[in-house]
């Protein structure tokens, strides 16, 4: 940290809130960034994270607070003024005109150009220039971005904001949609960018990434700055708890439990009971959502007390354009709609959920991912089903809202719901299912008590499909 | 997955670039089968080219308003307007190059309305031509009376005919020329200059193009005001073989000019299209009119023909857009 103080700072946000209406999304906070630093910021969804930073990049204004940028005082209206002065945000979904090609998307803006004509020449040169500084000069400056990987499309934008010289880059949750191999390489890229002297701003919710590739960690919660430290040395329940604001040890509850009478035949020998949460751990390609459509599908869903939440939350788990109400109550839609007694349906489940909203007419597309999925859970609710069939209910929550669901789901059983819960993620299976059966290729295997398996023999079992 | 480019694309690119150029090749030989080899007679490809030259016009102006991810329901209705304004300039005795430049003003003006209202009050350009349309084509039939306008004749009227005499040397009409000239020239900004690369880059993805710096209003603003201004040009062509002013004149004719961008390759999203594919993309329109009614087949075989073209066309558009979204992950 020595260092850090001896370098130059490359901005400085003080004293910064915001509000919207009544929601106060930040208090007071205070972040900053120094050349050659990366700094990660981390926080639950709807922690500040994206208010902060876009606040930074000129997308929105605080209310009160004063930012500095290289030294001198910074204020922009727009991003486009932000990006001009050097601060570029690369939002998770990428910011290209895919039918343009790299080169022209790198000087997007700032064509060089005579009599309106663009020099071809000093484009390509300009793009190959960016590009080689990121060291990934095999990517051909003619080809249309729209043709690129995911993961290319980002160094593109990268590259783009390195050639209209920004020294600040907002990086926000840059790996959630590239494949492990590109992790490494956008990881080697950061590592460039630090040692050329630019300030990394990242945005994450992956503990380990924070740990791999920044410095330096800030944390905000509930708006408000609620520590940091040295990325490297903190451990990951350290940071986890700052996040939280909560000991770890509560974010699996598990009260007693009793089982009761078989509800669901889920495979021959194996069946679902009142009063349990048997967890089917299962990755990506095991025919584990395969087998949720099928039980979900052979009984009439809704009406005969099957419920089931999608994995893929926005393709089918939920309208994103109607409102929280609209969600919540669309299974249990009579002949005639009475809005009044939606709403007031779904308010009540907004309170008893915890969920951060506006108001129950809000689109769902305004809330973070683990309110939406609340959302998703609060629709189960709503229809009073008996068993909930759940596809990675977790995927792409926050750590807050994990836990609020983890509750939730205790809460159930106890009141002798059956959870039938599909994961990928092993610890979060092993922290609250009763029971774990392992599904490899189609094939599920017989399910066993918690206590009998561990994360080790079960990623074993889920690549290999050698059960026992 | 992988860093390096793909070259599975080929095929697709392969069909993208040459995929209009083929169908108007597939047309052609099933006309000049069906019509046989008199179909390619040089005074029956003059024919074609006179035919496609109006809707050529219009749909050159129609590819840069999609590019932008725009589009422009009001080109018919300028077009009516832009002969009658001709029509009465004449007969006021304006000199025929006033008179065209005044056809033309009239277009451009429209599409400057049009303009200003999507991005000063931020509407759909759908919604704003479908009014403009309406308020074109009244404005043609209040100007006319409602009734056609005669007027002299000048050399506007041999815009589209054959050359002859001491012109024979110019081989095709003046305004078959003049299409070929300003498609260059449209082309060339379309694909070489800021402007023309910032039509696209809005019409690609209109809020990235904002955040970098493209003055996308300004950009809009002349997107709709050349839109239109080729379709007043339409209006002189049109003039030019009807040689009077009708108000009534080219009702529906902005779907012709759609579908011929949209045949052309240009995408109803935006970001794609080409000058020189919407040109084949009329030319294809035109093989298919003159040789059904060449071969004796009924309007309503032209119309359901066109139909399936398009539909086929746009089908292919998507089938080239899947194969990418497949080869990306």
């Amino acid at each position: 940290m020595a260092e850090a103080v001896t370098q130059a700072l490359r901005f400085e946000m003080t004293g910064i809130s915001k509000s919207f209406g009544a929601t106060v999304a930040l208090l007071d906070v205070y972040f900053k960034a120094a050349a050659g630093e990366v700094c990660a910021l981390v926080g639950q969804n709807g922690a500040g994270k994206s208010t902060l930073m876009s606040i930074l990049s000129g997308a929105a204004q605080p209310d009160s607070g004063s930012m500095m940028l290289e030294g001198v005082a910074y204020h922009p209206r727009n991003p486009l003024e932000a990006r001009r002065s050097g601060v570029a945000m690369i939002y998770q979904e990428l910011s290209l005109a895919p039918d343009l090609s790299v080169e022209e998307n790198i000087v997007l803006g700032m064509e060089p150009a005579q009599y309106g004509f663009v020099r071809r020449g000093e484009m390509r040169a300009k793009a190959e220039d960016a590009l080689r500084q990121l060291h990934h000069s095999e990517i051909s400056p003619e080809v249309p971005v729209g043709r690129l990987s995911v993961a290319q499309q980002q160094l593109v934008e990268i590259a783009r904001a390195l050639a209209i010289g920004c020294g600040v880059l907002v990086l926000d949750e840059p790996t959630s949609s590239i494949a492990r191999g590109d992790v490494e390489r956008l990881f080697e890229i950061i590592g460039r960018l630090r040692d050329q002297g630019h300030a990394v701003v990242y945005i994450s919710h992956f503990i380990d990434e924070v740990k791999e590739v920044a410095d330096r960690f800030v944390v905000l919660r509930d708006g408000r700055n609620a520590g940091g430290g040295e990325a490297r040395s903190a451990t990951r329940k350290e940071i986890v708890e700052m996040m939280v604001g909560r000991p770890l040890e509560t974010l699996y509850p598990r009260t007693r439990r009793n089982p009761g009478e078989a509800i669901l035949d889920i495979a021959s020998g194996i069946a679902l009971h009142r009063g349990e949460v048997l967890g089917i751990a299962g990755l990506a390609g095991s025919g584990r959502t395969r087998l949720l459509r099928r039980l979900f599908g052979m009984n009439r869903p809704w009406k005969s007390g099957f419920g089931m939440v999608s994995e893929d939350r926005k393709g089918e788990g939920l309208a994103m354009d109607m409102s929280v109400t609209e969600n919540m109550t669309m299974p249990r839609l009579g002949a005639w709609i009475s809005p009044s007694k939606q709403s007031a349906a779904a308010r009540r489940w907004i309170q008893d959920l915890n969920i951060r909203c506006h108001d129950d007419r809000q689109e769902v597309s305004g809330l973070s991912g683990g309110n939406q999925q609340k959302v998703a859970l609060a629709r189960l609710l709503h229809c009073a089903v008996d068993v909930l069939l759940l596809d990675e209910p977790t995927r792409g929550v926050d750590v807050g809202s994990k836990a609020q669901i983890y509750e939730l789901i205790d809460r159930l059983v106890v009141e002798g719901k059956a959870v039938l819960l599909v994961s990928s993620y092993f610890p979060e299976l092993i922290g609250i299912c009763d029971r774990i059966a392992v599904m490899h290729r189609g094939k599920l295997g017989l399910p066993r008590p918690v206590a009998e398996v561990d994360e080790h023999r079960l990623m074993l079992e889920a690549t290999s499909g050698h059960f026992d | 997955m992988g860093i390096l480019i793909e070259t599975a694309q080929t095929p697709a690119k392969w069909l993208n670039r040459s995929g209009p150029v083929l169908g108007l090749f597939l047309v052609c030989l099933i006309f000049g089968f069906l019509v046989g080899p008199q179909f390619f007679n040089p005074g029956n490809l003059e024919l074609i080219a006179r035919q496609t030259a109006i809707v050529a016009v219009a749909a050159i102006g129609m590819t840069v308003v999609i590019a932008s991810a725009g589009i422009d329901l009001s080109v018919g209705s300028v077009v009516s307007l832009s002969t009658v304004v001709m029509a009465l300039l004449l007969r006021s005795g304006v000199p025929a190059f006033a008179a065209v430049g005044g056809a033309v003003a009239a277009g451009v003006l429209c599409g400057a309305i049009v303009g200003l209202l999507v991005t000063r009050l931020r509407l759909l350009p759908f919604i704003v031509t479908l009014g403009m349309m309406l308020i074109a084509r009244g404005a043609a039939k209040g100007l006319a009376d409602e009734q056609r306008v005669e007027a002299p004749v000048t050399w506007i009227n041999d815009l589209l005919r054959s050359p002859s005499g001491s012109q024979s040397w110019l081989l095709l009409p003046v305004g078959v020329w003049a299409i070929i000239a300003l498609s260059l020239m449209t082309a060339a900004t379309l694909e070489y200059t800021r402007f023309g690369r910032h039509i696209f880059a809005i019409g690609s993805n209109e809020r990235t193009a904002r955040l970098c710096g493209v003055p996308v209003e300004a950009c809009k603003l002349a997107v709709y005001s050349i839109g239109a201004g080729f379709a007043g040009l339409a209006g002189v062509m049109e003039f030019s073989k009807l040689s009077v002013g009708d108000p009534t004149v080219a009702v529906g004719f902005e779907l012709d000019v759609i579908a011929a961008v949209i045949i052309g390759g240009g995408s109803l999203l935006g970001g794609r299209g080409s000058i020189f594919g919407t040109l084949i993309g009329a030319t294809i329109m035109a093989v298919i009119q003159l040789g059904s009614s060449q071969r004796g087949l009924p309007n309503w075989v032209q119309q359901i023909v066109t139909g399936i073209i398009i539909i086929l066309a746009v089908a292919l558009d998507h089938w080239r857009q899947h194969g990418h979204n497949n080869s990306r992950s």
